[in-house]
């Protein structure tokens, strides 16, 4: 058979014959590589990288359940139970009616509505053991899952005043780019420039410089590429800024192909977000019928431009850039080694802007707005307003937009927390907070936060949270350096050790050297910031050492010869004749 | 093309722009370590992160380098030093390696390196997860427990239609290295054997090539005798003066280590002049009858008897050294260690053809000890001092660390001494 298609489409094929067939079987395997020109046995390699695609089992239901701290602190292993009795099946295992399949995932950017769970890709909400057993019940007698389904809307929990807010104010589609035929492509970059606008995906590196990077790069083809992955456990503020404000976004990218000369624009949509896809690709369709979209747009002369939406399939790493890229262009989302900038060669090695959802919105507001209104937030060296995403145990959670310089205590307080005894900032590659830092600032030049702001009140062990954030770090890393995929896993077992009680001032030492060999070593962010959290927990709460420190000794506690033997004894039970 | 002046910890080099560091460097005489670099992959595979250096302050993968005027390469620092040599001793904890039982010995790269940085044990636990060799293939054979996903095989092995023959399933600590069957069919002798090259471990093999080279003339025999293992010193403990009593024991291990200390030959002769043996059974004397300055331990733990008597020693000992793979790892007895106990036992007593209908028991009474859930390493049970790599180690190696610890004398260990493939 002749191979026939382009690379780049592999994920949208898989996508396809698994919403046909419910899975992908060893034949459809087969047909894949043959139709890319691939061995099958690269397929089955992009198959596996992806949490999502689901080989040779095909089921009614499939339940995605967010395995994230918030859940775990809000009832997430009963609501498990509840899954397990109601279907008759544990997770991961196989439903013999062939009626659900019951898996963990990572954070699904519900964290303000926790416990919650996608069915079939669509939202369930603040689940409660009565509601999945009802929820069954009604599956299995045949409901539309569209009735049943929630549609969790973010609550707005905070805006600043004086009119300075930035996102989270009516927008007229079309208004930024309204602006772009009075502008050359160099003043929207230098507007940029002005605004002081930084990446919001968490780098904040200065937007300004990748545009003019890209712009200057000679290429007839340059992308446009939204970074719509919100992995970062306890992130929902795209999530909102999608729902909410989809024009936003696409006139932020439309401003960006017209100042770099690109004609088409990609966003990287998490699967998890499937049921906001509609929304983005209405949207899409309306630019286009207002010929927003098209060719020689607001009447600009060869200004050509397209969006169009790729959607991910479950790989929080594919939120690192060139991981993205990678899984753009139909491989496994391996983060690439650094040698070029996607300004330089991003996607099919063509120069590519990526850009996370939150920067694309401000863009737009920029051009809408001006740059003063801009500026006049937030402190002089930190201009500007972020939205956060509140999780965790306060009575408001929900997003906040905040200007910059928000002492962290103001936003506990305007979140209504209580007892609150640390708070993870960035999610958990983030940093994590103790009430000593409380008064630090939320601000470039002081503690930068991506989204995530995850609040844990005196109730909390800090030991499930640091466990926690291993166990994802451990899913989610892509495996491809040694360091990362090989290091938290032995720090898996570092931190079984603390739970045991066995640790000793020696294993603090190891745990705090191995985390630092990772940091240095490691060949992306993912890697470099997992093991933070616990050396944050061992440096920066006493207590959480001092609880299970033992005295070093020279026999080494952590073995335990009754334990050992365990196995042996049920061995020789199992074949004892003398009962 | 010209040549640029480059930095190498402050040393000035001289070196065309653009070229690789790590083979600028290695034509320089600086060996800087790597595993998964392969010169005309470009951009290169950057997987391993063995080779990492600081360019301008900031920790970079040196296989990424490339040479350019007034290059600032930090290398040879002890945190660098250290953190290299850690990366290389995860790959050694998450793989499973018995290099003696590997027919990769003394080919291998990973190997190679282990020595070269000078591991005696490494730091991290052993995951020793379970992963099956695959035997399907027409000419190769997976042993994915080897593999320390470097890449080149996956993006260097094609077949004559130009389709992977490699590629990795799952992600995270779950990947896998993995064969395409029909492209594998398609390779001929020759590019199967060179799969078989580029693996820098023994990752794959091609059946009844494997150990067709001979021995005694493998890649890293001809390795130069005077390269120094940079080993990091034990602390010196002052000994009471006199002579020394020394007591050793091999718990689960093969006696080869024991061996191994009477290859001193005519040496022991003069050791016995200095040292005196306690319980060990080079003399057979059963039960300590005195405190010790020094216990030697072979093999590692896998019964409820090895655990008494490493603690034992532990109470009656100044120092412990373990000796030999098994002791500090578990060896190759820890070959189990993938696999179940209760899975093990019915293997051998229940299922085996040997076992006769109706007499299968598994071994049991009170004299018996009891066997532990997995091998352990003797450092898992009770605090190890020294550590003394080798299956076995060289008598010269042992003997020097010995006298090392009891009479502060300096040694170096030269890289033919330490090899043991
Ligand atoms: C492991 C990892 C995950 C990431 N996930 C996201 C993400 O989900 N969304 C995002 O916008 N940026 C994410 N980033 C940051 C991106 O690599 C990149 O910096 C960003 O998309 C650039 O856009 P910005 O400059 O607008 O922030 C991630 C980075 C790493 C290392
Ligand atoms: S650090 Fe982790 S996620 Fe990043 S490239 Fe390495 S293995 Fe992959
Ligand atoms: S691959 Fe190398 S390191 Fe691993 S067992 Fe074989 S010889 Fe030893
Ligand atoms: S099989 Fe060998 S060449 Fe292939 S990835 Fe593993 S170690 Fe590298
Ligand atoms: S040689 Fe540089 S990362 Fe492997």
């Amino acid at each position: 058979m002749k191979s026939n298609k382009k690379r780049h489409h592999l994920l949208d094929a898989l996508w396809k014959i698994q919403n046909q067939h419910g899975c992908i079987s060893d034949d459809q395997v087969q047909k894949i590589a043959d139709q890319f020109g691939m061995s099958s046995i690269e397929v089955e390699g992009v198959v596996s990288f992806y949490h999502f695609f689901k080989r040779n089992s095909a089921t009614t239901f499939t339940v995605y359940l967010s395995n994230n701290i918030v859940s775990k602190f809000k009832g997430f292993s009963k609501i498990k139970k509840a899954f397990e009795t109601g279907v008759g099946v544990s997770f991961g295992k196989k439903d013999p009616t062939q009626m659900f399949d019951l898996h963990e995932t990572s954070c699904i950017g519900l964290s303000d509505v926790e416990p919650a769970a996608l069915i079939n890709f669509r939202p369930f909400v603040n689940l409660t053991s009565a509601r999945v057993h009802k929820l069954i019940f009604y599956l299995k007698a045949g409901a539309d899952i569209d009735e049943l389904c929630d549609h969790p809307q973010s609550i707005i929990q905070f805006k600043p005043r004086n009119n300075k807010a930035t996102f989270l104010r009516t927008y007229q589609a079309g208004k930024a780019i309204n602006q772009l035929p009075s502008l050359s492509p160099e003043s929207v970059i230098e507007l940029m420039r002005l605004a002081d606008l930084r990446g919001m995906g968490g780098a904040f590196f200065p937007t300004h410089i990748k545009w003019d990077g890209c712009k200057k790069q000679n290429s007839r083809s340059k992308y446009v590429v939204c970074n719509a992955d919100e992995g970062e456990p306890g992130t929902f503020k795209d999530r909102l800024l999608i729902q909410e404000y989809p024009s936003l976004c696409i006139d932020g990218m439309i401003a960006c192909g017209y100042s770099i000369g690109a004609h088409e624009g990609i966003i990287y949509l998490r699967a998890e977000y499937n049921y906001l896809r509609k929304k983005l690709e209405d949207t899409i369709q309306a630019y286009k019928k207002k010929k927003w979209l098209g060719k020689n747009i607001l009447n600009i002369k060869n200004f050509n431009f397209n969006i169009r939406v790729q959607l991910g399939a479950g790989a929080y790493v594919c939120g690192e850039e060139t991981a993205l890229l990678q899984s753009m262009e139909g491989y496994r989302g391996e983060p690439r080694p650094k040698v070029y900038f996607p300004t330089e060669r991003g996607f099919l090695n063509k120069p590519t802007v990526v850009n996370n959802v939150e920067t694309f919105c401000k863009a737009a507001r920029i051009l809408e707005l001006g740059v003063d209104h801009i500026t006049a937030a937030g402190l002089p060296e930190s201009k500007g307003t972020k939205l956060i995403s509140v999780s965790g145990d306060c009575k408001k959670p929900g997003i906040y937009e905040i200007e910059w310089g928000m002492r962290i205590q103001e936003l506990l307080d305007l979140s209504q927390a209580k007892n609150t005894y640390a708070v993870q900032v960035s999610g958990p590659s983030g940093e994590l907070i103790s009430s000593a830092e409380f008064e630090r600032k939320i601000a470039l030049n002081d503690l930068k936060c991506g989204g995530s702001f995850m609040i844990f009140n005196q109730e909390r062990n800090l030991l499930d949270v640091v466990q926690n954030f291993n166990q994802f770090f451990i899913d989610e890393s892509c495996g491809v350096c040694t360091p990362c995929r090989a290091g938290n896993f032995i720090l898996s077992r570092e931190i079984r050790k603390i739970r045991r009680g066995l640790m000793d001032q020696n294993d603090i030492n190891k745990i705090l050297k191995w985390g630092k060999i990772m940091r240095y070593s490691s060949r992306c962010g993912l890697g470099q910031t997992a093991p933070n959290s616990l050396i944050q927990a061992i440096e920066k709460f006493p207590d959480f050492v001092n609880e299970y420190l033992t005295a070093d000794n020279v026999l080494n506690k952590n073995f335990n010869l009754k334990e050992a033997v365990q196995d042996y004894e049920k061995a020789i039970l199992k074949y004892s004749r003398y009962e | 093309m010209s040549k640029v002046p480059f930095y190498i910890d402050g040393e000035k080099y001289f070196a065309e722009a653009g070229q690789n560091l790590i083979e600028a460097a290695e034509k320089l005489g600086v060996f800087i370590p790597s595993l998964c670099h392969y010169p005309h992959i470009d951009p290169p595979l950057a997987t391993c992160r063995a080779c990492t250096v600081n360019i301008d302050g900031q920790p970079r993968a040196g296989c990424l380098c490339k040479i350019k005027e007034g290059l600032m390469v930090e290398f040879d620092t002890p945190d660098l030093r250290d953190n290299r040599k850690a990366v290389i001793e995860m790959m050694f904890a998450e793989g499973n390696h018995f290099c003696p039982a590997c027919e990769k010995s003394g080919d291998c790269d990973l190997q190679h390196l282990g020595y070269k940085t000078g591991i005696t044990a490494t730091r991290f636990p052993h995951l020793f997860i379970d992963r099956v060799m695959d035997f399907n293939p027409k000419r190769i054979v997976i042993e994915p427990s080897r593999c320390i996903k470097c890449q080149r095989c996956v993006e260097e092995v094609l077949s004559v239609d130009g389709k992977k023959v490699f590629s990795f399933k799952n992600r995270g600590n779950e990947m896998l290295v993995s064969v395409d069957y029909a492209e594998e069919a398609k390779l001929t002798e020759e590019e199967a054997l060179r799969a078989m090259h580029i693996c820098p471990v023994g990752a794959i093999m091609v059946r009844g090539k494997s150990l067709a080279r001979p021995f005694g003339h493998r890649k890293y025999d001809d390795e130069e005798s005077s390269d120094l293992i940079p080993i990091s010193q034990a602390p010196s403990i002052k000994t009471s003066g006199g002579k020394k009593t020394v007591a050793t024991t091999s718990l689960a291990g093969c006696f080869g280590c024991h061996m191994s200390m009477l290859d001193l030959d005519l040496g022991i002769l003069d050791l016995i002049e200095v040292v005196e043996f306690n319980k060990s059974p080079l003399n057979d004397i059963k039960n300590f009858t005195q405190r010790c300055d020094i216990g030697l331990i072979e093999g590692g733990c896998c019964n409820s008897e090895n655990v008494e008597v490493l603690k034992k020693f532990r109470e009656m000992c100044d120092i412990l050294v373990s000796i030999g793979e098994c002791a500090i790892y578990g060896g190759l007895p820890a070959m189990r260690n993938t696999i179940p106990l209760i899975e093990c036992l019915e293997e051998s007593y229940i299922n085996s053809l040997t076992s006769e209908n109706n007499e299968n028991i598994i071994p049991a009474h009170e004299d018996l000890p009891k066997i532990l859930d997995q091998v352990y390493s003797c450092h898992e049970i009770v605090k190890i001092d020294y550590w003394i790599p080798g299956c076995p180690p060289s008598a010269e190696h042992i003997w020097k660390v010995v006298k090392n610890l009891l009479f502060q004398q300096d040694y170096s260990v030269l890289y033919p001494e330490f090899k043991y493939d």
